[in-house]
């Protein structure tokens, strides 16, 4: 009953091409703007239920929110322009070590870069990603699918190889793991994890923001008509050559920034691990669950991955269960993989079409049509 | 389908000559030796029996083959080997035989993907959409609003097309080629397995495209 649009008349093409063309949804939107920027930090800032501990913020929202701007990032390029890609992971480990080098300063031969501030780098970071994107979606323009997806691994084990191994990146030191340097924006210190959180949280909202207006523009619908039909796309003025390898550009450009983030803000210091195929894998299956083509999706595909195996985690021993850590964390992949598989088979398009369902139906409420 | 009526051939310059091309793929010779020439304004009917090489006579023009022999004279500019994209640049429209629509996009999105060409805007205006990249967006929205009218799709604009009857998918095919604003349209089967009333609309936007735009059509 709350949520109908009768009434509502647009009277511009600017208010029809709106993000929230629906007032009701425009209202919810603010609140929820409302309630992350200044909710959540003043709870948190007063320790009051349920952020009696940095727990939620540190081990939960801050994850999610990083992990959410990478999946943002991946579902340009496989959400949209419909390129498989599995090397995420590597994308993320390029953002954070380049924006690591940046950090403490560069020497290569003739060229010498002064350490950077953190912001510099971080940006740097995502732009290195973003090159070495372009440069392995250069065989995206003559191999489809899985093949590529086979080609985005290969950049996946080279690079889990040349951060372990090339120690110049890690600036020679002996364990192979190095400290994020002190976070500093503009003669501000981000240290409390409230701190952390907003800067994650400025971070995401920006590149959703951006991610959103690119989708709904020209190039974003010439990456649909590439996903959707490339020989059509081509026959209608799109050139494959400049709209993929901007896909890539973007896409690993925004991964990049969530790897330098992700190194920096939420582990503090990081060894190559943190960046392995395992990686890749989750940020995909948050595209995927989330909802291919949906910038929405992949927020609610990193919260899907992000908290289930949490609160597979915390339900036994709320309930008082005795079972074992063993096999609790064996009952986690056991559970995850079940409920992707069901959700695979039940809702294809992800949360993102289980979304508009919902409020699809909840527009007739309570009539059923 | 019908041949071109008198009234069709009036006095225009050769838009498009085709000369002596010959197309084979392998040992098959899908083409051999065909000449033709479309003038200005008219509409041009293909004819021919199943497998008679029509679909790959556009695929020719429209760059998507490249024929082993012959030339392809546009606008008096004659070329040999040219990418798909550099025909749509130089004005050549294409629907297709079994509709290739963009699936998942709505019959809006799908229009305004024709207006592609036309929107010149960098990317990193279009990611502020601010400015002159929101001005360019709402005025090819108008264009493509126009043509939505035209074609009589008001309704079902915000729809995803693969959730549309196989008619009006056809229509949205029709209409994403005219946002293009070629000068030369290639129909390919713009009326295989509609019904009779279907074709009777499909007839109509035809002629009326020929008429109001002044559009030259080549159709199958």
């Amino acid at each position: 009953m709350l949520y109908r649009e009768a009434g509502q008349f647009k009277t511009s093409y600017a208010a029809d091409m709106a993000v929230f063309p629906i007032r009701q949804d425009r209202i919810a939107f603010w609140i929820l703007l409302a309630v992350v920027f200044v909710g959540i930090p003043l709870l948190a800032h007063f320790h009051i239920w349920p952020f009696g501990s940095d727990y939620l913020l540190r081990a939960i929202l801050i994850p999610f929110l990083i992990l959410s701007l990478a999946a943002v990032g991946l579902n340009i390029l496989t959400g949209y322009c419909g390129q498989l890609s599995l090397g995420s992971g590597a994308f993320m480990a390029i953002g954070a070590y380049c924006a690591y080098k940046f950090g403490t300063g560069v020497d290569i031969l003739w060229l010498s870069i002064p350490p950077l501030p953190v912001l510099p780098s971080i940006l740097l970071g995502g732009l290195m990603a973003a090159l070495v994107g372009v440069l392995f979606g250069v065989p995206s323009l003559r191999i489809k699918g899985l093949y590529l997806a086979v080609a985005t691994l290969a950049a996946q084990f080279f690079f889990d190889w040349v951060f372990a191994r090339v120690k110049w990146f890690t600036n020679y030191t002996p364990s192979g793991s190095v400290n994020a340097p002190q976070l500093e924006f503009f003669g501000l210190f981000v240290n409390t994890p409230i701190e952390r959180y907003l800067l994650c949280l400025i971070f995401v909202v920006v590149f959703a923001a951006i991610a959103k207006n690119l989708v709904r523009g020209n190039l974003g619908r010439q990456w649909m008509a590439i996903r959707d039909m490339d020989i059509a796309a081509e026959l209608i003025g799109i050139r494959p050559l400049y709209a993929k390898l901007m896909a890539f550009a973007i896409s690993s450009f925004m991964v990049g920034v969530a790897g330098a983030l992700w190194a920096f803000v939420y582990l503090g210091s990081w060894e190559p691990l943190a960046f392995n195929i395992d990686r890749s894998f989750q940020i995909l299956f948050m595209v995927i669950i989330g909802g291919l083509g949906s910038i929405l999706g992949s927020f609610l595909g990193a919260a899907f991955i992000l908290v289930l195996p949490i609160l597979l985690d915390q339900v036994p021993h709320a309930l008082g269960i005795p079972i074992s850590v063993e096999t609790v964390s064996l009952l986690v992949f056991i559970v995850t993989g079940a409920l992707i598989c069901y959700l695979l088979i039940v809702e294809p398009h992800g949360f993102a079409r289980l979304w508009s369902t919902a409020k699809e139906k909840l527009r007739l409420w309570p009539y059923p049509y | 389908m019908r041949a071109p009526a008198a009234s069709d051939v009036a006095a225009g310059e050769v838009l498009l000559s085709v000369e002596n091309v010959s197309l084979s793929f392998g040992g098959v010779r899908a083409i051999h030796e065909v000449s033709f020439d479309i003038r200005k304004g008219e509409i041009r009917a293909i004819i021919g029996p199943n497998g008679a090489g029509k679909t790959s006579m556009l695929n020719v023009i429209n760059g998507f083959y490249h024929p082993q022999a012959g030339s392809i004279t546009f606008k008096g500019v004659t070329r040999t080997q040219m990418r798909p994209f550099e025909a749509a640049r130089g004005g050549i429209g294409r629907t297709f035989q079994n509709v290739a629509l963009f699936k998942g996009m709505s019959a809006l999105d799908n229009i305004m993907v024709g207006r592609t060409l036309k929107m010149r805007r960098g990317f990193l205006w279009q990611m502020l959409r601010v400015g002159p990249a929101l001005t360019e967006e709402i005025e090819h929205r108008h264009r493509v609003e126009e043509i939505i009218d035209f074609l009589e799709i008001q309704a079902i604009r915000k729809v995803q097309v693969a959730r549309l009857p196989y008619g009006l998918q056809k229509r949205v095919e029709l209409g994403r080629a005219l946002a293009m604003e070629p000068d030369l349209l290639l129909l390919d089967e713009p009326m295989a397995g509609m019904n009779l009333e279907e074709k009777e609309d499909m007839s109509r936007f035809i002629i009326d495209v020929n008429d109001h735009y002044g559009t030259t059509i080549a159709l199958i």
